[in-house]
């Protein structure tokens, strides 16, 4: 059995401006030291999805479907539980390393507040604890950042910091969600190297939230592709690159910036118009209005989920590998 | 940076940078000096004051100011600056207690309202809304006249008049502080309610604290003179500038220093706390910073 179970899960959100269907049945299945990454532009829905595995969503957000993790029912857990889960078991590295890190703590005492919450250390342990996490995730002279504040790191470091945290109590799953997506370059190949690391070294399982492809190539095992709080694609990370199906993953796919080969340059491809928003979910293909490959069974009726390939899922009407056309407009 | 700095532990640095930016201001500087002067002045009354506060010299009763009795002697011919020196005391006690009492109820109950939103926040702010509807000073009168008059009594109907607005302040310093990325991470973290109230969101508004401290220091010295003036305070014969004034009533046109005396006091009190409270905001806020 997988390590965390999700299945048909939806999350609604009832605003003062009416419902959002911010995620809409998605499935998803983590293995042991699996490194699952979940693809999409900014409002698909990845990073409520996660958020909502340890229902850290407001109040205003309805979910339903289920969720297990190690045999325990995420969903129908009470407070206490989930704050033993969190933390311990499952971690979170967040976006925005500049702002995640409480201003008034130093670095120790950060770090050692989980220790002493979730393995009850005492202060010394804790230090030793934190010197080791602070070496591991790649901070020099670790001893000496125990006493600074997070204002005297850079972003990269307070990053380092963050992962530091999560992994504190050796979680078995670690949601790290767009890690890199605040940092320069140069900083987002170290931090990748570092959760690469990780799981090699630690065996931790890691679902990493993501809108760059190039990242998901680097590191990830296994992708998921949503759309406008749909599971559009799901393959293993190889045959999702050698052979996209989804017309959004091979948009997604042509919009990665790469080098020419030779014969001059060569236009960016883009997916013309924007994620919606959607108040209900649509009985047709949410991708239709963007989609070059869209006909009236797209616009009327929902794709199921699909195997086209091997183990390679497809929620589509028309799934194939061909490119778009040149300069498509919806 | 200099390199007798750079051997300092980050938060001495951090110290002394906060050190250096309060120099910068004369007048925060000036009302700290002179804040500093009466806390010292109320703590050391008796080495300060020449005489006994209640020591009446009958005989010089009524003189103006010479080189036995600096500021001069009242009706009863007790010295006016021991009398003042002396006052200190009941001034400093009520401003400090009085606005430490108001934290320790007002902080707590912000912190609630503001944090677990629901039904709670509303019910907490409509009860700051009535109670503001009244001015501070008729809340302190209204509520040392039921607690019956005396010192203690004054200080704790000053703390109440000043919950409802700590009570706000705390309240909006926590609901912006509850949406900040920390919090959400410490709540992924499994941290407590309690923790996260206790070392994620408070330790994030002591800045403004203190300004609320500087402003509730001083209201509340007024507060007591104003109190005792009245005879809902301090009870004569102790010394304190409001029943100073409230006993050189009818020696005003006679000897108008039995006013301007502990008048002068309360006026340099409130103004010193007040100008620190302002030197302290721009420093403590970023936004203001220039």
């Amino acid at each position: 059995m997988a390590l965390l179970d999700v299945s048909n899960l939806s999350v609604r959100f009832d605003t003062d401006d009416g419902a959002v269907q911010a995620v809409d049945g998605v499935s998803l299945e983590l293995e042991q030291k699996q490194v699952l990454a979940i693809v999409g532009e900014s409002g698909c829905g990845k990073s409520v999805t996660a958020m909502s595995l340890l229902r850290l969503l407001p109040p205003s957000a309805t979910v339903t479907g289920a969720a297990s993790f190690d045999g325990r029912d995420l969903l129908a857990a009470d407070e206490s539980e989930l704050r033993a889960i969190r933390g311990r078991e499952i971690s979170f590295v967040f976006q925005e390393p500049m702002t995640s890190l409480n201003p008034a703590l130093t670095v120790q005492k950060q770090i050692g507040e989980v220790l002493r919450r979730h393995l009850d250390m005492s202060g010394d342990q804790a230090r030793e604890r934190t010197v080791e996490l602070l070496d591991l995730v790649g901070i020099p002279a670790p001893r000496r950042r125990l006493g600074e504040y997070p204002h005297q790191l850079s972003g990269g470091m307070r990053q380092r910091v963050m992962i530091a945290m999560a992994l504190a109590c050796d979680p078995k799953v670690l949601i790290a969600d767009e890690p890199t997506t605040a940092l320069d370059v140069t900083i987002q190949a170290g931090i990748l190297d570092l959760l690469r690391d990780v799981r090699e070294r630690l065996g931790t399982a890691i679902v990493l939230i993501t809108h760059n492809l190039g990242v998901v190539a680097d590191i990830a095992d296994r992708v998921v592709v949503m759309y406008a709080g749909r599971k559009v694609e799901e393959a293993e990370v190889h045959e999702l690159f050698a052979h996209p199906q989804h017309p959004y993953t091979v948009g997604l796919l042509a919009a990665i910036p790469r080098k020419a080969n030779g014969d001059g340059r060569r236009r960016l491809q883009e997916i013309p118009g924007i994620v919606p928003s959607l108040p209900e979910p649509p009985p047709r293909c949410t991708f239709a209005p963007r989609c070059p490959r869209a006909d009236e069974r797209s616009r009327s009726e929902q794709p199921p989920l699909r195997e086209v390939r091997p183990d390679h899922h497809v929620a589509c009407f028309h799934p194939g590998e061909e490119p778009w056309p040149e300069g498509w407009r919806t | 940076m200099t390199t007798a700095e750079a051997v300092l532990s980050p938060r001495a640095r951090q110290r002394r940078r906060m050190r250096r930016r309060l120099l910068r201001r004369p007048l925060a500087v000036a009302g700290l000096v002179v804040a500093l002067m009466f806390v010292l002045m109320a703590l050391f009354a008796p080495l300060i004051a020449p005489y006994s506060p209640g020591k009446s010299d009958f005989s010089a009763a009524l003189s103006g100011p010479s080189s036995q009795h600096l500021f001069g002697t009242d009706d009863l011919g007790r010295d006016i600056f021991s009398r003042v020196v002396w006052s200190a005391r009941a001034s400093m006690q009520a401003g400090v207690f009085a606005t430490l009492l108001a934290m320790a109820v007002a902080v707590p109950i912000g912190l609630v309202a503001g944090y677990y939103r629901g039904w709670i926040d509303p019910v907490i702010s409509r009860i700051t809304d009535v109670v503001l509807a009244f001015p501070f000073l008729i809340i302190a009168v209204g509520l040392a006249a039921i607690l019956g008059p005396s010192l203690k009594n004054a200080t704790i109907a000053l703390g109440i008049a000043a919950m409802p607005i700590l009570v706000r302040v705390t309240r909006g310093e926590t609901l912006a502080l509850r949406e900040e990325d920390y919090v959400k991470a410490a709540v992924a973290n499994g941290a407590s309610d309690f923790v996260i109230l206790g070392r994620h969101i408070l330790p994030n508004m002591t800045g403004t604290l203190l300004v609320q401290a500087t402003v509730w220091i001083p209201r509340s010295i007024i507060g007591e003179a104003l109190l005792s003036f009245l005879g809902l305070g301090v009870q004569p014969p102790t010394p304190s500038w409001g029943v100073m004034l409230s006993a050189a009533q009818p020696f005003i046109d006679q000897a108008p220093r039995l006013v301007i005396f502990p008048g002068l006091a309360i006026f340099l009190a409130t103004l010193s706390f007040n100008l620190l409270g302002d030197g302290l905001r721009d420093i403590l806020d970023p936004k203001t910073r220039a």
